[in-house]
């Protein structure tokens, strides 16, 4: 089948007011009839949470974290996008909307591209109303940096930690909201499953990870604003709890997962320095405006210092093959690049997986003083985890997974095909098509929860009047037994194995078979590989405990469990999409000089897969991406 | 690496804890302090003895979860939080103590792990700024100056941790408050609800049980996020100029 993204007709520039004129409304008197569940409180369910929680509805908010404010949104460190043009340097919707579908390399839905690229100004008002306290200028007004893929500079930033300051924005309007009733938050409390009745999502089925307890909560409509899985590959950027289990029992329950290979590999991070290591430390994007990466020319140099490299003998890969963007390439270039330069054993540090960014240059422009307060706290943490100084030394950086540009499929109301299912931020799949571009992952989960579902969600609750479930329905005790059954089914296996060294050798499957480079022999390979790994979970897991109480081993394998299904997925729509892009490379499909080679005649479409039973292969329904402003065009960043 | 551990072992919230020894052994000097522990897991698992319960999730020094005091000290040697911790710190053959955060305020909910939810409650006492999605002004329209905003942003840093009640001999919370007073303060967005801020929050705070500052600045040398102890007095003249205007009857 080919699902229907209700895209608002008429011209592109005029869909989202359109849409916005004739959406239906629902009174407040009836808002309070409604409950509306919310997954995760990051950017996307934070600040849904607290904006329905303002127009009136009632909100039951769930975070696995032991306070809302720890989502790992906190963690972004760069910037936010937006159309502003303070700057006066040319910038308006139409090129943040452009510069967006392009760096997702042709493979993002254009319509809700352009709403993100319309909303993204406000997002800015919202937040400085908020308190966040963005970079500023003497004179009082808005900074603003240059990230990747983009000729303007649109990028708002509160030093190195504006996810952080976006969060605690998010989680203050929730706080307030909490405080007046309108809110209920449950901490510490994971969703294990999804409740359907009569094919319509409603409820979830959770689990209290301080008590045990397993129970359900029955709700009007569900929001999964549950974040990515990047955690597929177990070292990632992403926090140690990120996983795919509430995404992946909705799947599990019908919800279409779409582009699941479409992983967003970034290429500044710390290098991996051994098998011990619990996760990957990204260095912001934003050290980009002011660093060089280069890499010694000859095989030789690798092992010497690199000031006693000269610069005759180094090569700075990036602005040599995209003299127009430099070392501002777009991610998936770049960590391609530092790749291939690693592969001809030209890296750097140990194993030879490292390539230089070296402020050399920055501090002798602009002087270490302005280099410190630029990115001092990166610079700190560099050092911390390294032992190492960066301003006197090159950072040694190689690329790290930091997000999944795929997720359950929506069409322009953010629902999924599972009628009162939605799906925010991260988890869905709608606006980066094949990669992200820098700071636009903070705009998108704000955009999603302040000035979208806000204006969708009506579409779908004004059907539901007079629809109340009761929560003594029989499919919510018959979740609950389900979800019993699977958490003691992982406590009888009673092996030898951690969930750790599972996860370990999962991770390392997906690196090597369906990370930054995938070619059909070896994702024929790795699913092979994963189906035995599975295999042996579930013969071999061994957890200590029980399930009542504290048990975080216990609540990891319940995760692995999912991923070890879920990576296979992954490598069925890598190896289904023979074609590269963006983040998607297959090692079949290269020009000449290796770039990616799209396939627009068979490939531009959103691949949305639907579970068919377990064991069983999963069904392909395509949604056609259908331009109507932008021509395709090889993507060139020369 | 091999160190001696002695770790606070407690089965829940009601149970007595007391520490246990284990030993570490081959620890990479480049593991962090978590890592090490996930090491230590790993083996007593191996043993059928039940791994140590600790909170942590980003583990690189921003989300707060980390709770773990170390040898005495909230987060361990160095100013960071605990997953910042490098074992090449320590020394070969060390014994290292390792607790849970100690406040009276963060009851201990299983060996390591501590329930900080007293935090979320002082927030939702009116640690934010009223306003509705929507009617927000043009971002530019209020100009701040350059040193308001960056003295804002160095209050906003607080993670949230709950170190510096943990290093306080009077388990306070008034640095982690008094961030969050300055932060939305300082800014004009802030100052309409400046009085009711500072009132509803501190009121919280000594109704989650912490204690007073005496001054000791334990809280300033343990933060992770570097918040000054110097807001605690710009707080509390905040809060003696609300607490006067509503002892005189005058609004707040």
């Amino acid at each position: 089948m080919t699902p229907d993204a209700h895209i608002p007709a008429g011209p592109l520039d005029e869909k989202w007011t359109t849409y916005k004129n004739n959406a239906k409304l629902v009174s407040p008197a009836n808002k309070r009839k409604f409950d509306i569940i919310i997954v995760g409180s990051g950017l996307a369910g934070a600040s849904a949470a607290s904006t329905l929680a303002e127009q009136g509805y009632n909100v039951k908010c769930f975070c696995y974290q032991d306070s809302p404010r720890r989502a790992h949104s906190i963690a972004a460190q760069g910037g936010i996008n937006a159309a502003k043009n303070y700057q006066n340097d040319g910038d308006s919707a139409y090129r943040l909307f452009y510069d967006t579908i392009k760096g997702g390399d042709f493979r993002a839905r254009e319509a809700n591209v352009h709403r993100l690229a319309e909303v993204s100004n406000h997002i800015i008002d919202q937040c400085v109303a908020q308190g966040v306290p963005f970079a500023r200028e003497y004179g009082g007004l808005l900074d603003n940096r240059s990230f990747g893929g983009a000729q303007v500079s649109r990028t708002f930033y509160a030093r190195g930690q504006t996810g952080q300051q976006l969060l605690l924005g998010a989680y203050a309007g929730l706080s307030h909201q909490i405080a007046k009733g309108a809110v209920k938050m449950y901490p510490k409390t994971e969703m294990l499953d999804l409740v359907l009745i009569d094919g319509h999502a409603k409820g979830i089925v959770v689990r209290d990870l301080t008590t045990g307890e397993i129970s359900s909560h029955a709700g009007d409509a569900v929001l999964l604003c549950s974040g990515g899985y990047g955690n597929v590959f177990y070292l990632s950027t992403n926090a140690r709890g990120c996983n795919v289990t509430a995404t992946f029992r909705a799947y599990k329950r019908g919800a279409f997962f779409a582009n699941p290979c479409f992983t967003q590999i970034h290429p500044t991070c710390i290098p991996v320095s051994g098998d011990y290591q619990s996760k990957l430390t990204l260095m912001s994007e934003s050290l980009r405006n002011d660093g060089r990466i280069w890499a010694p020319k000859r095989k030789e140099d690798c092992g010497k210092d690199p000031s006693q490299i000269p610069d005759d003998a180094r090569d700075y890969f990036l602005e040599r093959k995209y003299p127009s963007y430099g070392n501002l390439a777009p991610r998936d270039i770049s960590s391609r690049s530092a790749k291939e330069v690693c592969d001809e054993g030209r890296g750097v540090g140990p194993g030879g997986l490292g390539v230089y960014l070296d402020f050399s240059d920055a501090i002798k422009r602009l002087g270490r003083k302005t280099i410190e307060e630029r990115y001092g706290n990166l610079f700190e943490m560099y050092q911390n985890i390294t032992g190492e100084n960066a301003y006197e030394r090159p950072m040694r950086i190689y690329p790290a997974v930091h997000y999944t540009m795929g997720g359950l499929w929506v069409d322009y109301n953010l629902m999924s095909n599972i009628p009162g299912l939605h799906v925010l931020g991260e988890a869905n799949f709608s606006d980066h098509g094949a990669n992200r571009l820098g700071a636009s992952a903070l705009m998108q989960g704000l955009a999603d929860g302040y000035f979208v579902i806000p204006y969708t969600l009506g579409n779908y609750m004004t059907s539901q009047f007079g629809k109340k479930v009761d929560p003594k329905h029989p499919a919510f005790a018959k979740t609950i037994e389900e979800t019993k059954a699977r958490v003691q089914k992982l406590l009888d296996i009673k092996g030898n194995r951690t969930v750790d060294s599972f996860h370990r050798e999962l991770g390392l499957i997906m690196w090597d078979y369906c990370g930054m480079a995938r070619s059909e022999e070896g994702l024929n390979l790795a699913i092979d590989k994963i189906q035995k790994l599975r295999t042996e979970f579930w013969k071999n897991l061994k957890i200590l405990g029980t399930p009542d109480g504290i048990n975080m081993e216990l609540e990891r394998a319940g995760r692995v469990a999912d991923f070890l299904e879920f990576g296979e997925l992954m490598c069925r729509d890598a190896l289904m999409r023979n074609e590269s892009c963006g983040g998607h490379f297959r090692t079949e499909y290269q020009t000449p000089e290796g770039e990616a080679l799209r396939n627009d005649d068979e490939y531009a479409f959103v691949a949305a897969w639907e579970y068919q039973g377990e064991n069983q292969l999963p069904t392909l329904n395509k949604e056609p991406l259908v331009y109507e402003k932008v021509k395709l065009a090889t993507r060139s960043y020369k | 690496m091999k160190f001696h551990l002695k770790v606070w072992r407690q089965k829940d919230a009601n149970a007595p804890g007391t520490l246990e020894n284990y030993e570490a052994d081959n620890i990479p000097a480049d593991a962090s302090f978590l890592e090490m522990l996930d090491i230590v897991n790993a083996g007593l698992t191996g043993k059928n003895i039940e791994p140590i319960q600790f909170d942590s999730d980003c583990r690189e020094g921003i989300c707060g979860s980390c709770s773990l005091t170390i040898n005495g000290v909230p987060h361990g040697p160095g100013r960071g939080t605990t997953c910042q911790v490098y074992m090449r710190k320590f020394k070969d053959g060390d014994t290292i103590t390792i607790e849970p955060f100690r406040a009276e305020a963060f009851p201990v909910q299983r060996d390591l792990v501590v329930n900080r939810s007293a935090f979320d409650r002082v927030i939702q006492a009116g640690g934010y700024i009223s306003e509705r999605c929507g009617s927000a002004p043009d971002a530019n329209s209020v100009p701040i100056s350059k040193v308001i905003a960056d003295e804002a942003m160095d209050a906003a840093a607080c993670i949230g941790c709950g170190a510096c009640a943990a290093a306080c001999p009077n388990g306070s919370a008034m640095l982690f408050v008094s961030a969050k007073v300055t932060h939305l303060g300082l800014l004009p967005q802030g100052k309409p609800e400046n009085g009711r801020r500072v009132l509803g929050m501190v009121r919280q705070m000594d109704e989650e049980g912490f204690g007073n500052c005496s001054n000791y600045y334990a809280c300033e040398a343990v933060c992770p996020a570097s918040v000054p102890a110097a807001f605690i007095g710009r707080m509390n003249r905040e809060f003696t100029a609300a607490s006067v205007k509503e002892i005189v009857g005058m609004n707040v």
